[in-house]
């Protein structure tokens, strides 16, 4: 079957089989990683924006390497949020895309939807870097591909997904392309940080990290943004670590073959400590050389891409 | 001059009348209404064979956003946009720039609408100075320049001290206290729905706890004081259960639902687009279910637009900072007749009287009546006729309406002010 999406807007709407064909896409992408000259003429004379009304090291500078491997040229677009006005945004996105003549655009946002709206107003490529606490399919499909080469198959996979799961896009995004794949997936967070309705997404609840930990195959560890304490969700950082934090002691008692995995930047000992890092079960760095195989692979198929061969050769 | 409407189904629920009439007009009034006048009496004769005649529609909650926001809408384009959708009454809400806290603006809106107006406008006072919720407005002064209610619309009145005394000063004129339940704290930047919606699309969620706290509250204010109060736009489930207890208890409280809460559900929400976004926010089928029951029973006593335009320059924006609000008084027909009569949940004596006599009864206006010696103010409407919604034929100078598009069965087909034709289809 055939990609036919101009947008990647996120996993909620792809069929499996889309999702598999992006990680075969991927996978196939990676093939170049080992090799000297890491360049693939496949998007030659195509023009990639990158606009980010977040900051994000991590995520732009992923696109910005996928888009020049595949010889893209690519214009990185960062904008400081406070000199927009707030609704400014969207029209100056437009203009800056049409004045570049761009085929394709990613697009970060801290409002939930923008990249719809952009996808609907513009006849070129779409892609969504994460918007406010909706979709990051990217990170999604990234953490799919590290756990599909770490564990082969989703297929009765127990993955736990911990932390605030209310304001994050990466838990939507994983809870989507996991259950599409057949995996069983808990959320674990305080219940102020767990959003109304989860459930229906057929997910499972947990407030406790530790009836839990000990059964899992995989843990995604999510990052806490500081200020959701300022704003009374939870009493004091130091609580919500010893609640949820993933450390030594917790991971004595999970499975020898657990799978670690964190988006990134991470709070050191808040929600994961360093030696958790440092477990030989996490895949942390491979999530980010997944993350360029990944952009590729959807840069690609959104701009029309057919086949591996084609890709590759 | 003299108008004579010929054989049309005159429904008037206040008098009871529900059959097929002749209704004369004449010097702007009701003259007669019998089986059969001669043409030879009028000056202009509407054959009204297979369309209904119903008293003009009263909508008690608008905004024509004059004085401040004309590039939203005015006066003169508000009121034709409701006498485009059978509405000859309106009450306009206070929240313009600037608020109508002073006897002054309330003249200032009146005088308008007697010059350009193709509706009755009738201005609703603030509640407190510049709507801040501190310090009752002159509510005497307000009152006597001909404000009609009194409320600070799209703010609660957080603190429930002023409320109290809102409701204690406002039984000096026996106005209604108007009030949009909503705790600021509960609702905080949330932008639709809390639930699986708000989950799914990553939206900050109000839920429904900020409606029905102040509801709550409210309702044991009114008990307290005797003041009247009336809820606007009720949306959930809860709140109708609360003002269905309040009214076996006899407190004086009164309600509204629009007819977007009546028709869309928060999965509406789902695409984006910055015209499902509403405040207070679009619920659930449950929640849908609870108020059509709430009409039926009358614990909800009317239905209001909240017509609310916005440019499209503030609409075509983040969802969450777009400003909350759709128009409606060109759509709230098709779209009761649509979605509550013909599904069967009401008749159309019962919409018509909850669109007329209702409305006007709870602002004690002399409105919503075919009375002979009335003023002839009437809807003609063509309860079979189909239509497809294009905002862009729409009267009101915004488009913010995610009705667009829409096949809907039952349209107006004139409207009559004071005996003048303001809206031939």
């Amino acid at each position: 079957m055939r990609w036919k999406r101009k947008d990647l807007m996120g996993l909620e709407e792809l069929e499996p089989w889309e999702i598999e064909l992006v990680l075969d896409t991927a996978e196939a992408c990676k093939g170049i990683f080992s090799r000297d000259i890491k360049k693939l003429p496949t998007l030659r004379g195509k023009t990639m924006v990158n606009i980010f009304y977040e900051p994000s090291t991590r995520t732009r500078t992923s696109f910005e390497v996928a888009g020049k491997w595949m010889s893209a040229d690519v214009i990185n677009v960062s904008v400081n949020t406070s000199s927009v006005r707030k609704g400014e945004s969207l029209r100056d996105t437009l203009k800056t895309i049409q004045a570049v003549g761009a085929d394709v655009v990613a697009i970060r946002h801290s409002a939930a939807g923008v990249p719809h709206m952009l996808g609907k107003m513009l006849d070129i490529s779409v892609i969504n870097a994460g918007d406010g606490a909706h979709e990051h399919p990217t990170q999604g499909l990234l953490d799919l591909l590290t756990i599909r080469e770490k564990k082969g198959s989703f297929e009765g996979l127990k993955v736990a997904i911990v932390g605030d799961i209310s304001h994050s896009r990466v838990a939507k995004s994983n809870i989507w392309g996991l259950k599409k794949l057949g995996a069983e997936v808990t959320v674990i967070g305080p219940s102020t940080l767990i959003p109304f309705g989860i459930e229906d997404m057929g997910v499972k609840v947990s407030y406790d990290l530790d009836e839990v930990i000990h059964e899992v195959d995989v843990v995604n560890v999510l990052r806490l943004q500081l200020e959701r304490q300022r704003k009374g969700l939870f009493p004091t950082v130091r609580e919500y670590s010893k609640l949820y934090g993933i450390n030594r002691d917790r991971l004595k008692r999970a499975k020898e073959d657990l799978l670690i995995l964190h988006p990134g930047p991470a709070n050191l000992g808040i929600e994961i400590t360093q030696d958790a890092c440092d477990d030989p079960r996490a895949a942390i760095t491979e999530q980010v050389t997944n993350g360029v195989a990944v952009r590729m692979a959807v840069l690609y198929l959104v701009l029309g891409g057919v086949s591996d061969n084609e890709l590759i050769n | 001059m003299s108008l004579l409407i010929k054989g049309g189904q005159v429904l008037d629920p206040i008098n009871k009348r529900n059959g097929i009439f002749d209704v004369l007009i004449a010097d702007g009034k009701i003259r007669e209404i019998a089986p059969e006048i001669s043409r030879e009496l009028a000056y202009e004769v509407i054959d009204a064979d297979g369309k209904l005649v119903v008293p003009g529609l009263v909508d008690m909650h608008v905004h024509l956003r004059e004085p401040g926001r004309e590039d939203e809408e005015t006066i003169e384009s508000g009121t034709f946009s409701a006498a485009k959708g059978g509405f000859t009454s309106v009450a306009c809400m206070p929240n313009t720039e600037p608020p109508l806290d002073k006897g002054p603006l309330i003249e200032f809106v009146k005088e308008k609408a007697l010059k350009v107006g193709s509706a009755n406008v009738f201005p609703i006072g603030c509640v407190t100075k510049g709507r801040d919720g501190a310090e009752l407005a002159e509510m005497a002064e307000l009152y006597s320049a001909g404000a009609v209610a009194f409320s600070d619309d799209g703010n609660s009145i957080m603190r429930s001290e002023v409320m109290r005394r809102a409701l204690e000063y406002s039984k000096i004129f026996n106005a209604p206290i108007i009030v949009h339940e909503e705790d600021k704290e509960l609702a905080a930047d949330g932008s639709m729905n809390e639930g699986y919606v708000s989950t799914r699309l990553g939206l900050k969620g109000i839920p429904k706890a900020a409606e029905e706290v102040m509801v709550a509250r409210d309702i044991v204010l009114a008990q307290l004081t005797g003041g009247r109060l009336h809820i606007a736009h009720v949306t959930s489930a809860g709140s109708v259960d609360m003002i269905r207890d309040a009214k076996k208890k006899g407190i004086k409280v009164t309600a509204e639902v629009t007819p977007h809460h009546l028709v869309l559900t928060d999965e509406a929400v789902d695409g984006f687009d910055t015209n499902t976004k509403v405040s207070p926010p679009l619920r659930t089928s449950k929640d849908i279910e609870a108020l059509i029951e709430g009409l039926k029973d009358g614990t909800i006593d009317t239905i209001a637009t909240d017509h609310a335009p916005h440019t499209r320059e503030e609409k075509e924006t983040e969802y969450d900072i777009a400003p909350p609000g759709m128009i409606g008084l060109e759509t709230a027909f098709p779209l009761v007749m649509t979605y509550l009569v013909r599904k069967g949940h009401l008749t159309v004596e019962e919409v018509i009287s909850k669109m007329t006599i209702e409305p006007a009864r709870i602002l004690r206006l002399d409105k919503g009546t075919l009375t002979i010696g009335a003023d002839a103010d009437i809807a003609i409407i063509d309860p079979e006729k189909e239509v497809t919604l294009d905002v862009k034929n729409f009267a009101s100078k915004s488009r913010n309406s995610p009705f667009h598009g829409w096949r809907l069965q039952g349209i107006i087909y004139m409207t009559i002010l004071s005996g003048r034709v303001v809206y031939r289809s």
